[in-house]
């Protein structure tokens, strides 16, 4: 077994509210079938199978419940897209391939309380009646995958799962399926497509849903592994409950996950909207390190847009007027962060402070999309290996100004012309770095400045650097 | 076959490793083909390509690595073809071509393992290993050990953003780790033959 | 009535094209649907006869539709009866979207021209530029777009991905790995249209390629097609290799005569010389395709063994002489004035024109002679495009001449039991298997003519030989399995003193004394298709002019095209 000691610890801060999350790193909790029915594990499902499936998903859309895997759609509204009449069988994949940076959430659930995930996943099967479910997990969580199967066989021995479930004469079969390190099987089409055993390129749209044409070329419903443990929690707490608590628009608890530079890294749940990005970098992880200021935030994982720390952002107050305010004022649900042009994806903060050099960072990060492209479409194929080039050049102190420019310019030319999103999310990072730390960019493209980008000599010939457009 | 294998010649053909020592060489078993076709009747009828990547992964956790000789048998168990394989084989960095180490090391150097020092513990761990870090490449990512003990690669995100830098050895995850907690560990491996 | 419900009454919808209204099926695909109006759509991975695949990402168009109305409003329409377009902020795909009603498309504004750069750009960053060595040079895709939306400079300093050059992946194709878009044309095709899945991509983002699996080829006898359906230089013949620059080829569209399918081709030719022979697209006979048997049957016709003179041998026993063509059809004459009519066989073939075997009937007719037929040829069909059947006009032989081949035999008998003792071979080698003579029984006959395009046993051994043309040099037309009848152009003049077949026929009929206006006063082929339409009942109506390009259908057979029929089914 790893050394996972699962940080933060036992004891939840004090702003954190815990429900998905209730029995992660709980003392004595193991993800037996045991532990989890102790807890009034299965209980949800009980109840649900009593209902008709269609009032499932009206509860399902009456809390108003929004997709955790990043693009934030209703899941209960993704659910009625089952094409009417339809007379296919009716898939279920549960997306855990978790490959976002910055995002590490569902790696917690699966690892530690499996059985909250497959109660959650038959409660959505029984809902849109899929006989058959795949739990699409990625490579990188082996360990995982055991657990998984093992709970799985644990759920058909309770008769949880398998033929007749609970005596209420529905079937579901769910099958764990292993992904093999592509970040590209996080998007559903291209998933869908890594289950049926061809090279995972994501479909094109339209069809823009797979409940339409999916899996097989039948109905198929894709939710993240969080979205469905939401789902049990929404079932459990009825739909107006759920929908009470939290962000009018994006209501129920979030979980964040925030690396970087900041004293406490790691994992926390909290209500959606209840806190600001500042409350959690200050409070909940501790603020910056010894010494240091932030400086810039990542806001939704790896494909968000970079924001400044010092960015002055526009603000509506209740009365309508305009209040400047920055990162640190914006709330914590799905949409804030969204109006300032970025976007709060899967919950993951990457934090960085004023030691990081900003083209180091996005080189980084278009090395990740250069070496994830599928290679499907042209803009991306093409596209991502010439944005890392420059940008490893511009690092390299080997660039002109006119690279910096022309880096975004090949960003803009991939963005919004690709066959799935991918494309936005390999360009968003250099258009929001290259525009927002131009000058970090432009002091590099002189030698002797690439290693230190913050010193006096850099500062001094930046100011030549700096052209007029 | 030429000395230097053609793109095409090269899409099967062999990469040889020291770390084949540590593992059995593929051989087509009645028990075999039994669990392969196990993994095929996971999926519905007529589906029999589904099964591809679940027999790709029993295969590589068996044998090590997909060895070409396993390919056109993968393609003749889920109703494929060698061509349809090799794509997928060649698609997935998690899927290797060559054998790796009896200690795989997987070292995350996206953005938050960066920060952390991911790249810095990369040149590390290939250093102790006695792997040239300019020898990983797209084309050629894992270095192995000459002893085929310890292999390496350089990964991106295993989704343990805030505890890193995060490094996998073989099933297992490692958080938070120093050059000094890579070497304590790989003298750990040298002696324990058992895995970590 | 809206233009609307106009449209929707025939099935259509109301599309915008460059501000400009047409009506299109429903169902019609952006792409097909500008092409149609001369608004050109770049597209590289798109093919209408395969899935769409949708990533080349060439053929971004920007789109519009009406705007979606508040609840409870309805919707507003200008004097002209169509509502206004508001245009999406993102360019579309043109291949796999299909049209609506009231949607709006611009092929030519500022957001789809820079979409198409911007593509364009990043096709052109890995390419290696080899334009100067590269056969597609000249029908190249890319090269098209680039003068369309190239930037005229680079921007793109970078090294660029190695890839596989030069291989050979199968008998007949070669693969540039560089070259390629990766638009996975010859992918699809070889798995949806041949059934074969030899072809894949391997490898994963700047790295993709196009590859086979070590030990198996793309050696179907399709190959060929993807070297056609290649949108750049990727895929390359290796017959064509280097052989001549496209731009100095003229093509002419004709058919194939290799089977009774009847494909339509091109035929490419520089000057007297034949350099290679492409499918030419009909939905009826071939689709876009052809096989490769079919495609690399030209060597023949520029061959050393092509008959360019008459041959005569006056003494038995003595070498056949060159002769001039009125010396040789008088001595003809003569030579046949003196058979005896029951003595004589005729056998003529099914790879005759229409118009050659009317000449062929009108020359039998004039000797008096019953004993004529065709030499029968089958194969094993494909279940694409060969047909079973491996003669291209057995059904007009069967129309004209009333024969099957089923009197070969007969005749066979005849020369070997000496009945026979004057054979006219016209257009076959009687010592070819499906002909079943031997050398023995023509060296048994008293005479043999023969007419032929190319020397072999026959002409070896024939007292007179006449210099006919192949398939690239004449005009005509054929009749396919399926009963249509197509037309062959000439590409290329007949070589050295060799005549059009029918002209042989006629002079011959002519000078044994034929007086009937209708065979001796024929000026041309097309001539002889109209008297033929007065004569044959399936035949009314037609000329040369109406049969066009992509032939007609005038006789009921019965028999398919397989490939064909999928792809009606398909629909």
């Amino acid at each position: 077994m790893s050394d996972i000691t699962y940080l933060p610890g036992k004891e939840p801060h004090p702003k954190e509210t815990r429900r998905i999350f209730r029995n992660i790193n709980r003392e004595g909790y193991t993800p037996s079938i045991k532990c989890f029915m102790k807890d009034g594990g299965y209980e949800t499902l009980k109840k649900v199978m009593e209902m008709e499936p269609a009032d499932v998903i009206a509860e399902v859309k009456k809390s108003g419940l929004r997709g955790r895997g990043g693009a934030g759609f209703p899941t209960g509204v993704k659910w009625t897209f089952i094409p009417r009449g339809n007379t296919k069988p009716v898939y279920l994949v549960c997306n855990c391939d978790e490959s976002e940076p910055g995002t590490f959430k569902d790696r917690f659930i699966v690892h530690q309380d499996p059985h909250q995930l497959l109660e959650g996943m038959i409660i959505a099967c029984y809902a849109v009646q899929a006989h058959f479910a795949v739990i699409y997990m990625r490579e990188e969580f082996p360990e995982a995958a055991q657990i998984v199967q093992k709970a799985i066989k644990e759920a058909e021995k309770a008769g949880f799962l398998g033929e007749n479930i609970l005596g209420k004469g529905f079937d579901l079969k769910i099958v764990l399926h292993r992904g093999a390190g592509a970040y590209i099987c996080g998007e559903e089409t291209g998933l869908i497509n890594s289950i049926e055993g061809v090279r995972p390129y994501p479909r094109i749209k339209p069809p823009f849903f797979p409940a339409a044409i999916g899996l097989y070329g039948c109905p198929t419903i894709v939710n993240n592994v969080e979205s469905l443990c939401q789902v049990r929690q929404v079932m459990m707490r009825g739909g107006e409950a759920y929908a009470a608590e939290g962000a009018q628009r994006s209501p129920g608890t979030r979980i964040i996950g925030v690396s970087g530079d900041v004293k406490r890294p790691g994992v926390y749940e909290i209500i959606s909207g209840s806190i600001t990005y500042g409350e959690l970098l200050y409070d909940i992880c501790g603020g910056p390190k010894k010494g240091r200021s932030f400086k810039a935030i990542i806001p939704g994982g790896a494909s968000a847009k970079v924001m400044r720390c010092d960015e002055v952002l526009k603000g509506r107050n209740p009365d309508g007027s305009v209040r400047k305010m920055t990162i640190f004022d914006v709330p914590m649900d799905l949409d804030s962060i969204a109006q300032h042009g970025s976007m709060s994806g899967s919950g993951g903060v990457i934090v960085m402070d004023d030691t990081r050099s900003m083209p180091k960072m996005l080189n980084n990060l278009n090395r990740f999309f250069a070496w994830e492209s599928c290679g499907q479409c042209s803009p991306c194929r093409e596209g991502n290996p010439w944005m890392l080039k420059l940008s490893t050049r511009i690092c390299e102190g080997k660039g002109a100004p006119e690279d910096v420019d022309l880096l975004k310019s090949v960003a803009d030319n991939i963005c919004g012309r690709t066959v799935c999103a991918f494309g936005e999310a390999c360009s968003w990072p250099t258009q929001a770095f290259t525009t927002k730390f131009r000058d970090e960019f432009l002091a590099l493209t002189k030698p002797i400045n690439a290693e230190k980008p913050h010193s006096p000599e850099a500062a001094e010939a930046r100011k030549f650097l700096t052209r007029e457009d | 076959m030429s000395e230097t294998p053609n793109a095409i010649e090269a899409v099967s053909a062999p990469i040889p490793s020291p770390g084949e020592q540590y593992f059995p060489k593929f051989k087509v078993t009645p028990a075999l083909v039994k669990e392969a076709q196990a993994l095929v009747a996971q999926y519905p009828e007529g589906k029999e390509q589904s099964a591809v990547l679940p027999i790709i992964h029993m295969i590589q956790e068996k044998f090590g690595y997909i060895c070409p000789e396993s390919m056109p048998w993968i393609a003749e168990m889920c109703k494929s073809t060698p061509i349809h394989v090799a794509g997928i084989v060649t698609f997935y960095p998690g899927i290797h071509r060559k054998c790796p180490g009896k200690f795989h090391f997987r070292v995350c150097r996206t953005i938050a393992c960066a920060m952390g020092g991911g790249e810095e513990l990369l040149a590390h761990i290939c250093k102790k290993i006695g792997v040239d870090p300019a020898s990983l490449t797209d084309e050629e990512p894992m270095g192995i050990s000459e002893d085929g003990m310890f292999s390496i690669e350089a990964v991106e995100c295993l989704a343990n953003c805030g505890f890193g830098p995060n490094v996998m050895v073989n099933d297992a995850l490692h958080q938070e780790m120093t050059p000094a907690k890579a070497d304590k560990l790989i003298t750990f491996l040298k002696k324990n033959t058992i895995n970590a | 009535m809206l233009p609307k419900d106009a449209a929707a009454a025939e099935g259509k919808v109301n599309v915008q094209i460059n501000g400009k209204w047409y009506r299109f099926p429903k169902g019609t695909r952006i792409a097909d649907a500008c092409n149609s109006v001369g608004a050109h759509v770049p597209c590289f991975c798109y093919h209408p006869k395969l899935s769409v695949a949708g990533s080349c990402r060439m053929c971004l168009v920007e789109q519009g539709m009406p705007p979606r109305l508040a609840p409870g409003a309805t919707p507003q329409y200008n004097e002209d009866g169509y509502q206004t377009i508001s245009w999406m902020p993102r360019a579309v795909i043109a291949c796999a979207n299909t049209v609506a009603e009231n949607m709006g498309i611009r092929t030519d504004s500022k957001l789809t021209s820079e979409a198409r750069r911007g593509v364009l750009e990043f096709l052109l960053s890995n390419h290696p530029l080899d334009c100067p060595i590269c056969d597609q040079a000249g029908e190249c895709k890319l090269q098209e777009y680039t003068a369309d939306y190239g930037r005229g400079t680079h921007r793109f300093t970078e090294s660029k991905t190695k890839k596989g050059k030069n291989l050979s992946i199968g008998p007949r194709v070669n693969l540039d790995q560089e070259r390629c878009v990766l638009c996975r044309r010859c992918v699809r095709f070889m798995k949806e249209i041949v059934g074969e899945e030899v072809l894949g991509v391997v490898g994963r983002g700047t790295h993709n390629a196009i590859a086979c699996y070590p030990g198996t080829e793309l050696d179907s006898n399709y190959s060929m097609n993807v070297v056609d359906i290649c949108p750049v230089g990727a895929m390359t013949s290796k017959d064509f290799r280097f052989k001549m620059r496209v731009w100095f080829l003229k093509s002419t569209p004709t058919i194939d005569v290799t089977n009774g399918t009847g494909t339509n081709i091109n035929i490419w030719t520089r000057e007297q010389q034949v350099y290679r022979i492409t499918p030419r697209q009909n939905d009826e006979v071939n689709s876009c395709w052809m096989p490769d048997d079919a495609r690399l049957a030209y060597k023949y016709i520029n061959a050393p063994a092509r008959l360019t003179t008459p041959l005569v041998r006056t003494d038995a026993g003595a070498d056949q002489r060159p002769s001039t063509w009125d010396a040789t059809i008088g001595l003809v004459t003569e030579q046949l004035h003196k058979c005896a009519p029951t003595e004589v066989a005729m056998i003529a073939s099914a790879r005759m024109t229409n118009e050659e075997l009317y000449m062929v009937r009108a020359l039998a007719k004039q000797l008096g002679i019953t004993k004529l037929d065709i030499v029968p040829r089958t194969g094993e069909a494909d279940d694409l495009l060969v047909s079973a059947d491996r003669n291209p006009n057995s059904t007009g032989a069967k129309l004209i001449l009333g024969k099957e081949g089923k009197g070969l035999r007969t005749i066979r008998n005849g020369v070997r039991n000496g009945s026979i003792r004057f054979l006219i071979a016209l257009g076959e080698d009687l010592t070819s298997e499906e002909a079943g003579f031997t050398a023995e029984d023509l060296a048994g006959l008293d005479y043999l003519l023969c007419v032929s395009h190319s020397e072999n046993a026959t002409t070896k051994a024939a007292d007179v030989v006449l210099p006919g043309v192949t398939f690239a040099e004449k005009y005509g037309t054929m009749i396919n399995v399926a009963g249509r009848i197509q037309r062959l152009n000439k590409a290329i003049e007949p070589m050295g003193e060799a005549r059009s077949d029918w002209d042989i026929y006629r002079s011959i009929s002519q000078s044994l004394g034929c007086d009937c206006v209708n065979v001796i006063a024929c000026p041309s082929p097309m001539a002889v298709l109209e008297q033929m339409a007065l004569e044959f009942e399936p035949m009314h109506g037609l000329t040369w002019g109406n049969i066009g390009n992509e032939g007609k259908a005038i006789i009921e057979t019965g028999v398919t095209i397989p490939l064909i029929e999928r792809e009606k089914a398909k629909k």
